[in-house]
């Protein structure tokens, strides 16, 4: 759902974040129009503003665990994961985390790609929030998704700053309800570094 | 808590696997730290109580793990949080800074424009060991005109001199810990 439709029509701050992500016309290809959170970044209000609405949601649904997509969901998780007093997981990219893993696949356009997390990290029986950027196909966090449920925990949310229903309407992802605060743009009138 | 207990803490929630990424090297590892809240919020308040009076304007966190400490603190402090990057990640135009690695080379990315004139940064990793992607982030903030206050650590490996390698940069290391 969209942080709009669901208890924050009319924030202010919702504007305040969309307006300082930079479209990136044809990255990393021709007809990608990329969603650059950048420039939230260089925004303190509205990099705070972010994380605010996501620690209002979220610090008294009993959350143990933020587990974060690499990279950029390592730059929304960890504020998070401290402000609801949260265990934060990092789910990386293959052979970067150094202790016994368990490895989810997931397909890509043209092949597969791998996500990784530790064993031992999250215990079973633990409510599990994921975050990351920006939620497009839904493969990524589908395969963290697993990840998860495969240690036994359950995944309460997925949280990201930019995202559309993956099929019209529909905000779940296996089941497991998927929260944005922003709609990707097509164009970018207004944002400059 | 008193600094000495939090970063006596800081060090025992650390885990060291033997022999990663290669047969010889003590990997350390602070996904233990991330897993114990009380820790890692310490670990972040004790660089919130270093520079909040600092005015520094810019956190630079070099990819990946020093995103996951760098962010908190640039929003604690009110600075920008600039992600300094591998190859072909950031979107928009880059500058790029090549550094040497044991066998070959690497190359850091930072976003044209991100970083101005004036403005002083503080970079973040988690662990400091030669020092090279370190002075490679500091060469990068610098070409866009800013000044590097200090560089931010949670570990720094003594044994490989990364300290006299950023003092012979002109800027001054802060570690929690040593390994």
């Amino acid at each position: 759902m969209f942080a709009e439709e669901n208890g924050l029509h009319g924030d202010p701050r919702i504007k305040a974040i969309s307006d300082a992500i930079r479209v990136v016309p044809h990255f990393p290809k021709p007809g990608i129009m990329f969603q650059d959170i950048t420039t939230l970044l260089l925004d303190p209000k509205a990099f705070r503003y972010t994380v605010d609405i996501f620690v209002d949601r979220y610090r008294d649904k009993n959350i143990s665990v933020v587990a974060g997509v690499e990279a950029r969901g390592f730059i929304f998780g960890p504020p998070i994961a401290l402000a609801i007093g949260a265990k934060f997981v990092p789910l990386r990219k293959p052979r970067k985390l150094p202790g016994e893993v368990i490895s989810e696949a997931y397909v890509l356009e043209y092949g597969t790609d791998c996500l990784e997390m530790h064993v031992g990290a999250v215990q079973p029986g633990e409510s599990v929030l994921i975050v990351d950027d920006l939620v497009a196909t839904g493969g990524t966090l589908s395969a963290a998704i697993r990840l998860l449920e495969r240690a036994g925990a359950e995944v309460v949310e997925c949280a990201c700053v930019i995202g559309l229903p993956l099929v019209k309407g529909n905000w779940r992802l296996n089941g497991v309800p998927l929260y944005v605060l922003v709609e990707p743009r097509l164009d970018d009138l207004e944002c400059t570094l | 808590m008193s600094s000495a207990d939090r970063i006596s803490a800081i060090k025992s929630s650390l885990r060291v696997i033997p022999n990663f990424p290669k047969p010889g090297i003590m990997f350390q590892d602070i996904t233990t730290l991330l897993l114990d809240p009380k820790v890692f919020k310490d670990t972040v308040d004790l660089f919130i109580e270093r520079y909040k009076n600092e005015n520094i304007s810019v956190v630079a966190g070099i990819e990946a793990r020093g995103f996951l400490f760098g962010p908190s603190i640039a929003l604690a402090i009110g600075a920008k949080f600039v992600p300094l990057r591998k190859p072909k990640k950031l979107p928009g135009e880059v500058i790029s800074e090549k550094y040497i690695l044991e066998y070959g080379s690497d190359c850091l990315e930072m976003h044209v424009g991100a970083v101005k004139s004036g403005d002083r940064a503080l970079i973040v990793d988690d662990l400091i060991a030669t020092g090279g992607t370190v002075c490679a982030a500091m060469n990068l903030v610098e070409r866009a005109g800013a000044e590097v206050v200090e560089c931010a650590c949670v570990i720094e490996v003594p044994k490989l001199k990364g300290r006299e390698r950023l003092k012979s940069c002109g800027i001054p290391l802060y570690a929690l810990v040593e390994s």
